[in-house]
């Protein structure tokens, strides 16, 4: 067969373009950003090492939102978790039953994933307005008085209220996406083990509860890091729901990023962000699979 | 055999869910469908409403309820006047030419991965894999920076090549779980016949490989389609920009008229929506494949 040296050749030619891509658009900017958040930068003249004042300057909150902003990403983890993952898992189980029209169900839950962020963040603007169907709805119902004032939803007035109108929508969105992850563990159960439960007389729940839930370890996993990790990169609803960068109410890392970035043009810190974002990205997923590895 | 089994499952079933239980999930399904399907309501009724119908307030009504008149020329309108077309091209250009770039690279990495032995094959695709875990935020700034030195704002290669690099892992995580499956005896056979590896691959293994370049294809495009915050910041010229980054641009004007922007958003959802209509059971599988084998 071919020779050794030249299968080195090749095999590097093959990776050429993932590694050109690899290196390029995520080693190299990684190392640079790491690098840049202990430099004031501008984007032009000379950088000035200023050792850890960036960071410093992050954990200022009279200066930025960071600490915050850290606090609401994890908020919106901790929800995400709790709340939006048992509901997917929930419409996951009872679709993954062979209920009538399983797969009409599946692809309607599924299509707010595909519908663009601008839309679903205008649609909820407008439930939420202050004129808008929460606060008529409200009206209707009685919670709100004659003569009482709406509640302002979208409002970033200290009041913590906007950080809540942001995750409905965001936690609403994504509930499909878990729920087609774990279906599609649900239907990895073979068919003989359900049967055989049954026979031995469970009901469904004793079914799902016993047998299908334990048998999705590895997607619950997955689900549970894709949930913790996209609440910390959190950032199309918000931009579009908050419409400033520097809302403060319902700051997330990446708005106080791009605040930095793109409004005052300060990359130094910006990059300290960045790098905070990774750690804590890196952080969350290796204790999600930690944690999962440890109840085996 | 199986058919008796079977028979078996249909008479517990049959004996077993109470008729109550089974009538309130119906409801809970049902209720939670038309929560899901609001959004498409919404827009299409956005879409056929002049400006008092959009603005002024009535919770069955307008702004939320359907249009008391019909007004389709808002679609005319936003085609002939509103910049939607040109997103809708820019969005096109950008997101096939990630998809190419995305599945030759994975497929190229996958073949040298999986299919040739060497030492380091393992480590090597770890370290590709880490890719997942690492968010667009850890290298927008420095790409931005050398973006702009080289004056290629405004450009779809700004993005383009980014996009690429974030769907290259998955990418690769589906390729890789494809290609796998492939026999090593075809390889064998095609070495023996004097083929070298280029050849192999180009003529053995891609031809085999259809299902996984579709399964990239459309992970890729659920990707690349709706990016926002790469989008919004490297594409500010409202020639260049992309579906999302120009929507958002159209909101944030302080335009007279929204019956036409409601009909851009149908417009610029519509692609989708029929796409997945059409392929939803592929598209399904393809986003499932993705993410199983990680």
């Amino acid at each position: 067969m071919k020779s050794k040296k030249y299968d080195g050749l090749t095999i590097f030619l093959f990776l050429l373009p993932a590694i050109i891509l690899f290196v390029g658009i995520l080693v190299a900017p990684l190392i640079s950003s790491f690098v840049n958040s202990f430099f004031e930068y501008k984007g032009f003249g000379a950088k000035t090492p200023v050792q850890f004042d960036n960071y410093r300057r992050l954990f200022d909150t009279n200066e930025t939102w960071f600490k915050p902003s850290v606090v609401h990403a994890l908020i919106l983890a901790g929800l995400s978790v709790f709340v939006q993952l048992p509901l997917s898992l929930g419409l996951a189980l009872l679709l993954g039953r062979g209920i009538k029209g399983e797969r009409f169900f599946l692809s309607v839950n599924f299509l707010p994933v595909l519908i663009s962020t601008v839309v679903i963040g205008q649609l909820w603007l407008k439930v939420f307005d202050s004129n808008g169907m929460v606060n008529a709805l409200l009206r209707m119902v009685g919670y709100l008085k004659e003569g009482e004032d709406n509640i302002q939803w979208l409002a970033d007035n200290g009041s913590g209220i906007l950080l809540y109108s942001c995750f409905v929508p965001m936690l609403w969105q994504y509930v499909g996406y878990h729920m087609l992850l774990m279906y599609a563990g649900v239907k990895s159960v073979p068919t003989e083990l359900r049967e055989a439960a049954k026979i031995d007389g469970a009901t469904d729940w004793q079914v799902d509860w016993h047998v299908v839930i334990p048998s999705m370890k590895q997607i619950i996993k997955v689900s549970v890091i894709f949930a913790v990790t996209g609440s910390l990169k959190s950032y199309d609803l918000i931009r579009i729901m908050a419409m400033d960068l520097k809302v403060k109410d319902a700051a997330v890392p990446s708005t106080v990023l791009m605040d930095f970035m793109s409004l005052r043009q300060e990359y130094g810190v910006a990059s300290a962000v960045s790098v905070m974002l990774i750690l804590l990205c890196f952080f969350f997923a290796i204790t999600i699979g930690a944690v999962f590895k440890e109840r085996d | 055999m199986a058919t008796k089994k079977s028979v078996n499952l249909e008479q517990y079933q049959v004996r077993k869910s109470k008729g109550w239980v089974n009538v309130l999930i119906s409801i809970f399904l049902a209720i939670w469908a038309i929560i899901n399907l609001f959004p498409l309501y919404w827009m299409f009724t956005f879409a056929l409403k002049d400006n008092p119908q959009i603005l002024h307030t009535n919770m069955f009504g307008p702004p939320d309820g359907p249009p008391s008149k019909w007004f389709w020329s808002n679609f005319k309108e936003a085609w002939s006047t509103g910049p939607i077309d040109k997103f809708f091209i820019n969005s096109i250009i950008i997101t096939g030419s990630t998809i190419v770039i995305t599945t030759l690279a994975a497929m190229m990495a996958s073949y040298a991965i999986t299919r040739i032995k060497w030492r380091f094959s393992e480590s090597v695709n770890r370290i590709f894999m880490l890719g997942i875990t690492i968010p667009m935020q850890a290298s927008i700034i420095p790409v931005y920076l050398v973006v702009s030195k080289l004056h290629l704002i405004n450009t779809p290669i700004s993005v383009i090549i980014p996009y690429s690099a974030f769907s290259l892992a998955m990418a690769l995580l589906i390729c890789n779980g494809f290609m796998i499956q492939i026999p090593k005896e075809l390889d064998e056979a095609a070495y023996i016949d004097g083929c070298g590896r280029g050849r192999v691959f180009f003529s053995v293994i891609l031809p085999l490989m259809k299902p996984a370049v579709a399964t990239t294809a459309i992970y890729t495009f659920l990707q690349c389609w709706n990016e926002l915050m790469i989008a919004s910041t490297f594409l500010t010229g409202e020639k260049y920009m992309t579906l999302p980054a120009g929507m958002a641009q159209l909101f944030g004007s302080h335009t007279t008229e929204w019956g036409p922007i409601g009909a851009s958003l149908v417009i610029a959802t519509l692609p989708t929506i029929v796409f997945y209509i059409l392929f939803s059971r592929r598209i399904q599988d393809s986003f499932i494949a993705g993410a199983v084998k990680g």
